[in-house]
């Protein structure tokens, strides 16, 4: 047996039950040829996606298309109007949030893109915010546009009637949790191989 | 034990800064490459296993967005380690055995540059008792170095000839970052920048991707004139508490190189994943190399040491001169952790001739 009583010294001593031992390290992160191109548009106030070889537009884009495994050098400007394809009304206050509750968070597919960006749904009453809600970009005064998606303060309804037939994306191919198809995971059976043509019994 | 092979090997070259690429950016061109050389695609590959880690570059699950340049979907079978590649590699080779499968892709990538990475590595400590403390990796480096020389295993003579010999082989290194080719007098006239490590004893800081295809049996044969072979393949890690090791030796390598096999006929070329110098001589002790005259001939890690890739290089580095004929059988060795705290050796072989 190993001895594990203190020794005399440290007996009258209060025992340690926690320490706090704060870290932090600082990064100059780099954005990539494809996301900078995107963040420069932004500046110009506009959004520009990429089109890959398969004709997807992804935004922001990242530079590969996880279809081909390939870059997607093309560049695409979309719209600046698009369709809630899923929100959050925010009912909590966090630490470093300057929203004030409630506040809308939503998933917005911007007209030309197939991948939704995330953004806040504003000048609306929370509780009518729905999915197929049409919105469009609301920008910061041109004196503070900077190279960040946040020079969009939020988005706002367009009036347009809904988009009844609001396309998710994936869900016709699967990407992630909201692409299951009748229960059952996309699997190599259920979608079409990008690459071989293979496969796919979904629509 | 079931025949696998390394079959493609690829390596973007090292650099100090990849500033204009993100990390799926700097890897597509590797991937491309691995698979191209053997004119595969990922649909024919039956598991792909990939080694990186979020603290390096500051970005949170940056594996995922990595993923994309191998072109994952539909689903394809698919696992990560936050170590090197190389336990990437052997992770892999596990799959390979069980039957089931016959090929593999393997990657791994890092950009340091991104942070200050001796700071970063501090995370990887006991995070109640030293972590807090902010050991930089160099002084512990040199803490190791003082006990190895302090113990009479090591000389400062000795290491500064490591560092000449390893950057004059980096000149036929078309991958290298750091090489020169200079005196063990110039060497030695260096200051110390953390005594008793001078700068030239410290590995550079590298952003870089490297990936390899294995192939198991005939695929491998069918596929290429001369697959190199896995023979043996281990690893073994050693205590995370610093005081609780023999920082002189490396007993988890002695004991990898032993079920590895490496004993078990020549050894024409060695890759040690050794990023400082004083490391190189630890390794020879614990392999049976010390006098051995092919180790690194690649430069190694004082060469170009992308972290998390460098050790994976060393197989990639014995697996080409194997697959080209230069070698017959070969010792690639790759490590994690401060200090030389783990440690994988694999043994690689082409057929007879």
């Amino acid at each position: 047996m190993v001895d594990v009583t203190l020794p005399p010294c440290l007996r009258d001593v209060e025992a340690v039950r926690s320490v706090r031992t704060p870290a932090q390290l600082d990064y100059r992160f780099t954005a990539g040829h494809a996301t900078s191109r995107f963040l420069q548009a932004i500046t110009e106030k506009r959004i520009v996606g990429q089109r890959a070889p398969g004709g997807r537009v992804y935004l922001p884009p990242r530079g590969a298309d996880p279809e081909l495994g390939q870059p997607t050098p093309e560049e695409v400007e979309v719209a600046q109007v698009g369709t809630v394809t899923s929100f959050c009304v925010v009912n909590l206050q966090f630490y470093g949030s300057v929203m004030e509750i409630p506040y809308v968070s939503a998933l917005i597919l911007l007209d030309g893109a197939d991948l939704s960006i995330m953004h806040l749904i504003q000048e609306v009453p929370a509780d009518e915010v729905r999915i197929g809600m049409r919105v469009e970009a609301v920008w910061r005064d041109d004196a503070d546009i900077e190279p960040t998606l946040e020079s969009i303060k939020w988005f706002r309804p367009t009036g347009e009637p809904d988009d009844t037939d609001v396309r998710i994306p994936g869900e016709d191919h699967g990407t992630g949790l909201g692409s299951w198809v009748g229960g059952v995971a996309p699997t190599e059976g259920l979608v079409r191989n990008p690459r071989t043509g293979v496969g796919g019994t979904g629509p | 034990m079931r025949d696998v092979a390394v079959i493609s090997t690829a390596q973007t070259p090292a650099r100090r800064r990849v500033e204009d690429l993100n990390e799926v950016e700097m890897l597509m061109p590797a991937i491309g490459g691995v698979l191209g050389r053997v004119d595969m695609t990922i649909d024919d590959i039956g598991f792909t296993c990939s080694g990186s880690t979020d603290y390096l570059a500051g970005v949170g699950f940056s594996f995922v967005s990595t993923l994309d340049g191998v072109g994952p979907w539909p689903p394809i079978q698919e696992s990560h380690v936050e170590m090197d590649g190389a336990w990437a590699l052997y992770e892999a080779w596990v799959k390979l055995q069980l039957g089931e499968l016959d090929t593999a892709l393997v990657y791994s990538y890092s950009k340091s540059s991104p942070g200050d990475l001796p700071m970063v590595l501090t995370r990887q400590l006991d995070p109640y008792t030293v972590a807090p403390l902010w050991p930089d990796s160099v002084s512990l480096a040199a803490l190791q170095a003082r006990a190895a020389l302090d113990a009479g295993l090591v000389s400062t003579e000795a290491m500064a000839a490591v560092v000449a010999r390893s950057r004059k082989s980096a000149l036929d290194n078309p991958n290298a970052q750091l090489a020169w080719d200079r005196s063990t007098d110039d060497a030695l006239a260096e200051p110390h920048s953390v005594a008793p490590l001078r700068r030239s004893d410290c590995p550079p800081i590298t952003d870089g991707a490297a990936a390899i295809v294995l192939a198991a049996g005939d695929v491998a044969r069918d596929k290429v004139d001369r697959p190199a072979w896995i023979r043996g393949i281990d690893h073994r890690i050693e205590p995370m508490a610093l005081g609780l090791r023999d920082l002189t030796v490396s007993a988890s390598t002695r004991l990898a190189g032993e079920r590895a096999g490496i004993s078990d006929g020549p050894v024409d070329v060695a890759e040690l994943h050794a990023p400082f110098s004083h490391q190189e001589l630890i390794l020879r002790q614990a392999l049976g190399l010390a006098d051995h005259d092919n180790v690194n001939p690649s430069g190694g890690a004082l060469a170009a040491n992308a972290m998390l890739t460098a050790g994976l290089v060393r197989i990639i580095e014995v697996a080409e001169r194997i697959g080209a004929g230069e070698a017959g059988r070969g010792v690639a060795h790759a490590t994690s952790g401060p200090c030389l705290q783990q440690n994988l050796v694999c043994v690689l072989e082409g057929d007879d001739r």
